[in-house]
């Protein structure tokens, strides 16, 4: 097992950097993949003179930013799957993502800075994070009396989450149409005009370690729900560790580019598919090729009808829906 | 072993269990008894530390249940829960491994120790050919004797069942209990179960708790407390003995209804 996925791991890792490479030489202007090794040097002394380098430059920070986004959202649904013991739940379940758009949708209403934006849908988020700690605690209780599963947080969530949306399709109509569009795109989730931060490295490397740490504990709990107190496992405390961490990388995936959707729902299922449920290799797994999944669709997305861009969370869906459907398919057989 | 002093165990304001001074021996299998809510699932949750009780408080070795580090405390005692639902498609053998979990400190992958208990104890359900099968698509009676493997692959001395017999075929119910017989025998384990078949649960039991369901209990050695009319009167139900060689038989009468 160990063998099996470590090699898995250092695959993927491998993958990974490939994504990275093809988004960089794919567009508009076609990199070589000759002379991405000069324009890579360039990049890194700081100072890109030749054109390769200046193109590669643009293309980079985007590429990284969707690879950190793609990750963040795809261990995030892991977490909230693992949480919930529902293989069909995602980050967006429990309206965190729905919070951050009622933020990120009231500052672009008002006609806000970017970063103003992007401090809304963060404050969104972390308040209906925080809205529904406080209505569900029952469900996220310390201790080893934890009782039943966690249908009242689920619940809540969902209720929450409507309540965000209807706030959402308000601003959209009272909205003038010379902001809709922008609007519309941050709904669908876009990675065009996001920077390149290291906020959300920090935070998915924060993350990846508390998950791989409590990996074995995450298997105990999916497979014994509340039972698992009696195997050692502290359920109170890892339920609230992945309440708060799943939300933090939902969060901060969503400030960054808006909410994208299918992500965090189709990658873990997919690894788990592929790679079977034990979270010691679905966890690193599910990091890495989400990841690499947006970078693609990103590519995809700026290239395929260039020189009009696509938002990435409208290729996300439609390379996302049939994958899911096919495999929801086989899983009721 | 467990002892209960002044236990209450309370749902809603009903109170089910009153003032249970209990006491289970090393060595010793006790079957609880008594009708449908009377509070027996109740209690061996409580007993396995996932509820609170009421009043009172639950000793393992002596040590109240609150001062056991949950980790030392899986060691020590293993609970089979009622139900199961399986939402992902571990194998057979992922679920049984995961039982090893209280001995793993902070290793991130399992031993071949692990394999080797997990595969013993697969054997001793005889459910080792089924060790790659995804548990979801197990029947309700090989996914009990998988739950109850990964049970004895916890190898603790104290084993809390929540009614093991559940969904298996006749042979396995006389297996599995022939089996927990053994262990408390043997090996010295400590059995506490909860059971409807009274037959099985006098052919194995050296001890048994009757629960009334209103407060009420009485505790005891199977000689004194598994006796017709003590029986009749906690399941409110007649029943008749029968004697058939060295077994006890007990049979339920018809009511003119």
């Amino acid at each position: 097992m160990r063998y099996k996925a470590s090699l898995i791991t250092i695959g993927l890792i491998l993958v990974s950097f490939a994504s990275l490479i093809v988004a960089g030489m794919t567009g508009s202007v076609v990199i070589p993949l000759s002379e991405m090794p000069d324009a890579l040097r360039e990049l890194l002394d700081g100072q890109p003179v030749s054109l390769a380098a200046n193109v590669l430059d643009l293309r980079a920070g985007r590429a990284v930013t969707a690879f950190v986004t793609g990750a963040s959202l795809s261990l995030a649904g892991m977490m909230m799957q693992a949480l919930l013991r529902n293989p069909l739940a995602d980050p967006y379940v429990l309206g965190i993502s729905s919070g951050a758009s009622v933020g990120a949708l009231a500052a672009l209403l008002f006609m806000c800075a970017a970063w103003v934006v992007d401090a809304a849908a963060f404050g969104g988020a972390v308040a209906v994070c925080l809205l529904l700690y406080l209505l569900a605690r029952r469900d996220l209780r310390g201790g080893n009396a934890a009782d039943g599963g966690t249908a009242l947080l689920l619940l809540t969530g969902v209720i929450l989450s409507s309540a965000c949306i209807a706030l959402v399709t308000l601003m959209l109509s009272i909205a003038p149409d010379s902001r809709l569009r922008t609007m519309v795109f941050w709904l669908i989730g876009d990675l065009s005009g996001a920077p390149f931060r290291w906020l959300p490295w920090f935070i998915l490397a924060g993350s990846l370690m508390y998950t791989l740490r409590n990996a074995r504990a995450l298997n105990v709990m999916a497979l014994h729900a509340e039972a698992a107190a009696t195997l050692g496992i502290r359920v109170g405390a890892l339920r609230k560790g992945l309440f708060f961490i799943s939300a933090l990388l939902t969060a901060s995936a969503v400030t960054n580019a808006g909410s994208v959707g299918f992500v965090g729902l189709i990658v873990p299922h997919a690894c788990r598919f592929a790679f079977g449920p034990d979270h010691r290799l679905l966890v690193p797994s599910a990091t890495l090729v989400g990841g690499a999944y947006l970078v693609l669709a990103d590519t995809l997305a700026r290239t395929i009808i260039a020189p009009q861009q696509l938002p990435v969370g409208v290729v996300t869906a439609l390379i996302g829906t049939p994958v899911f459907l096919y495999q929801l398919h086989r899983l009721r057989k | 072993m467990i002892a209960t002093e002044q236990l209450r165990l309370n749902i809603g304001r009903r109170t089910l269990i009153d003032a249970l001074d209990w006491r289970v021996g090393s060595g010793e299998c006790w079957s609880v008894i008594g009708r449908n809510g009377a509070g027996k699932s109740t209690l061996l949750r409580t007993l396995a530390g996932l509820r609170a009780p009421d009043a009172g408080r639950v000793l393992v070795e002596g040590r109240p249940l609150p001062a056991w580090p949950l980790a030392d405390l899986a060691r020590t005692r293993a609970f089979l829960a009622q139900s199961r639902n399986d939402a992902f498609a571990y194998s057979v053998i992922e679920t049984v491994l995961s039982a090893r979990h209280p001995y793993h400190g902070n290793r991130y992958w399992e031993d071949s120790d692990d394999h080797h208990a997990a595969l013993r104890a697969l054997e001793a359900m005889e459910v080792a050919d089924l060790a790659e099968r995804d548990v979801r698509t197990l029947s309700g009676g090989e996914r009990q004797r998988v739950a109850i493997a990964a049970m004895l692959a916890q190898d603790t001395p104290l084993l809390l069942l929540d009614e093991p017999a559940n969904a298996l075929d006749l042979a396995h119910q006389v297996s599995v209990m022939a089996l927990l017989a053994k262990l408390c025998r043997e090996q010295k384990k400590t059995v506490v179960m909860v059971g409807h078949d009274l037959t099985l649960a006098h052919s194995v039991s050296t001890h048994a708790l009757l629960l009334m369901g209103d407060g009420r209990w009485l505790a005891g050695p199977v000689s004194e407390v598994m006796q017709p009319d003590v029986l009749s009167e906690y399941l409110q139900h007649p029943i008749d003995v029968v004697r058939h060689g060295s077994r006890t038989i007990f049979i339920p009468m018809e009511t003119s209804a």
